[in-house]
């Protein structure tokens, strides 16, 4: 059997003697659609910056298809197939969506020295651009600054940023968060159209968009994973509707 | 709710800010003519283009890596010493001394920008002024090789043999110094658009998204750094080379906060910015030194403040829409 495309043994992350992750043990198999949930404060947040790479772990381990990359810098793990969005945008303010798009295709194949001739010379890159830009429906603002876009067009672009790193496992940060109504029917279909080889892990608050999206669920509570299981066998655990669902219905 | 995207859309707009535009061919044009009309002002024109290049080479540094520096005299001065100290050991071909000089000032720059990638914007303020500052007594300290505190004096080859840059050949001067400024100007022009450029705007618009994009930011970071030390030490070694001197002074605190001053008043993260700050910092000050040579300083510190408190933006505007509102009325006057 081949090795999981994303797995954890016993990860932990303490601040001083705040535990913030503990012993998180999950195994993402190629392809999947799996979801993260958990109540504010649960360590969901630091959970990601520990796959990713921005935060070291105190104990345990994180494996890419098997191979040990706890040691390994963010940087190389994206080389690597690891991709992430950001729960509040991370993007380029001055520089236009078909500039951003560039400067990350350009990176995943290796031009980032590349000095002597315009970044827009390569076909091969303008052409998968081209492509991103029309997938994500950004061809109305391509050549606008980023901070002059609609919050909804900056979430998308969120998301083909990460695309355009060809990853293998990608982790979706609330993708959906704040995104208005009118807008988020784009978003949605952007996610129900991402590659199905791509092996997903989504972290939401958004019930709907988990149980539609996601085919296993994990729920983290305090740092710890509290169950795993389908959508079927979240929705009716009790324990799993005390701390969230039921916190969430009364709101 | 997606529009069709025009065939080659994406590449023009990719591509929209490497084609050369007319105003930069009449720019460069301007200069030459410029240097062939008023030969008696080739001495000031000269120093113009050198602290162009200078501003520029700060530009690489704070303009587009995002990087503040006071220091940037540290690669100025080395530059400056470097062609000196060549001159002086026999290597009197200007070319030749002036490349080595730029690339020891560069490879300086390499081995000193892993101290500028921790800490903030204060910390590198004070790591670049320390740096120019330690290169000052250093050069002060070895007068067997810098002359101290009185200086270099250098003779050199004329230029690819033929045409001399000494005080009689300062037409020749300030076309040489053209040239090269021209050279590099190319290069960085090329540089800032090409994906190495794209990546380091990318790090100074956020760090975070780009390294979540696989960029290493210290690495190119420390790159640019040492492009634009070589810079700052070629444009130092043009100094040395054109004028036959260097002192002391090319470590001083002021060349850093002049050429700061320059670029900012031309305009950061803007390659041309820096050129037409230097023009108008030198040439204002060479105006108005003569016209007052007390107070002088009043009045390039006037306009700066204005500049900053009011807005380059704005001031341009301003001026924009003053022309435009003359303009239409000299046409309407014709008219009537």
């Amino acid at each position: 059997m081949s090795a999981p495309a994303l797995e954890t043994r016993g990860l932990a992350r303490r601040f001083g003697g705040l535990v913030a992750t503990e012993d998180v043990s999950m195994r993402l198999e190629r392809g999947a659609r799996h979801a993260l949930i958990g109540p504010n404060g649960a360590g969901k947040t630091t959970l990601v910056n520990l796959l990713t790479g921005t935060l070291k772990p105190s104990s345990g381990v994180v494996l890419l298809d098997g191979d040990d990359v706890t040691g390994l810098s963010q940087h190389s793990r994206v080389r690597r197939g690891l991709a992430r969005t950001f729960q509040i945008n991370q993007l380029f303010a001055n520089l236009t969506p078909a500039e951003s798009l560039c400067l990350a295709v350009g990176e995943r194949l290796g031009h980032g020295r590349r000095w002597r001739a315009a970044a827009g010379r390569d076909a091969a890159v303008v052409a998968e651009v081209e492509d991103l830009i029309a997938r994500f429906g950004l061809a109305d603002v391509m050549d606008l600054k980023t901070r002059t876009l609609a919050y909804g067009k900056q979430r998308l672009l969120e998301i083909a940023l990460a695309l355009a790193c060809r990853p293998r496992v990608l982790l979706l940060d609330e993708p959906a968060a704040g995104v208005p109504d009118d807008e988020r029917a784009d978003i949605l279909a952007a996610l129900a159209a991402l590659p199905a080889e791509v092996t997903i892990m989504l972290i939401e608050h958004d019930m709907d968009l988990v149980f539609s999206f996601a085919r296993r669920i994990s729920v983290l509570v305090a740092g710890r994973v509290l169950m795993e299981g389908d959508p079927k066998e979240v929705a009716v655990d009790p324990r799993v509707r005390e701390v969230y669902l039921g916190e969430g219905r009364n709101d | 709710m997606s529009v069709a995207l025009p065939a080659g859309a994406v590449s023009a707009h990719l591509n929209r800010k490497a084609r050369w535009r007319p105003i930069e061919i009449v720019f460069w044009l301007a200069i030459v003519a410029l240097i062939f009309a008023v030969p008696s002002r080739a001495l000031l024109i000269n120093e113009i283009l050198l602290a162009g290049l200078f501003a520029l080479s700060l530009d690489l540094v704070l303009g587009y890596a995002g990087i503040v520096s006071l220091g940037q005299a540290a690669f100025f001065g080395v530059g400056a010493y470097g062609a000196g100290i060549l001159a002086n050991a026999g290597l009197t071909e200007p070319i030749l001394g002036l490349v080595i000089a730029s690339l020891i000032a560069g490879a300086l720059g390499l081995a000193t920008a892993p101290l500028l990638l921790r800490g903030s914007d204060l910390t590198r303020l004070m790591v670049t002024l320390g740096i120019s500052l330690l290169l000052g007594e250093v050069a002060n300290a070895n007068a067997w090789a810098t002359g101290g505190t009185d200086g270099l004096s250098i003779a050199l080859k004329p230029v690819l043999g033929l045409f001399p840059i000494d005080f009689n050949g300062q037409r020749n001067a300030a076309l040489y110094s053209l040239i090269v400024l021209f050279i590099l100007f190319m290069v960085a022009r090329r540089l800032v658009q090409s994906p190495f450029g794209l990546s380091i705007h990318a790090i100074r618009e956020n760090r975070l998204r780009s390294g979540a994009l696989g960029v290493s930011a210290s690495a190119r970071l420390v790159a640019i750094y040492g492009i634009a030390a070589a810079y700052a030490g070629a444009a130092g070694a043009l100094v040395a080379q054109t004028t036959g001197l260097v002192s002391l002074d090319v470590f001083d605190f002021h060349r850093s906060a002049d050429v700061l001053l320059m670029l900012i008043i031309g305009g950061v993260g803007y390659l041309y910015g820096g050129l037409i700050g230097a023009a108008f910092f030198i040439a204002l000050r060479d105006g108005v030194s003569s016209a007052t040579p007390e107070y002088w300083e009043f009045w390039i510190g006037l306009p700066l403040v204005v500049l900053v408190l009011v807005g380059r933006d704005r001031i341009g505007a301003f001026f924009a829409k003053a022309i435009a509102t003359r303009g239409a009325s000299l046409i309407g006057g014709g008219a009537a």
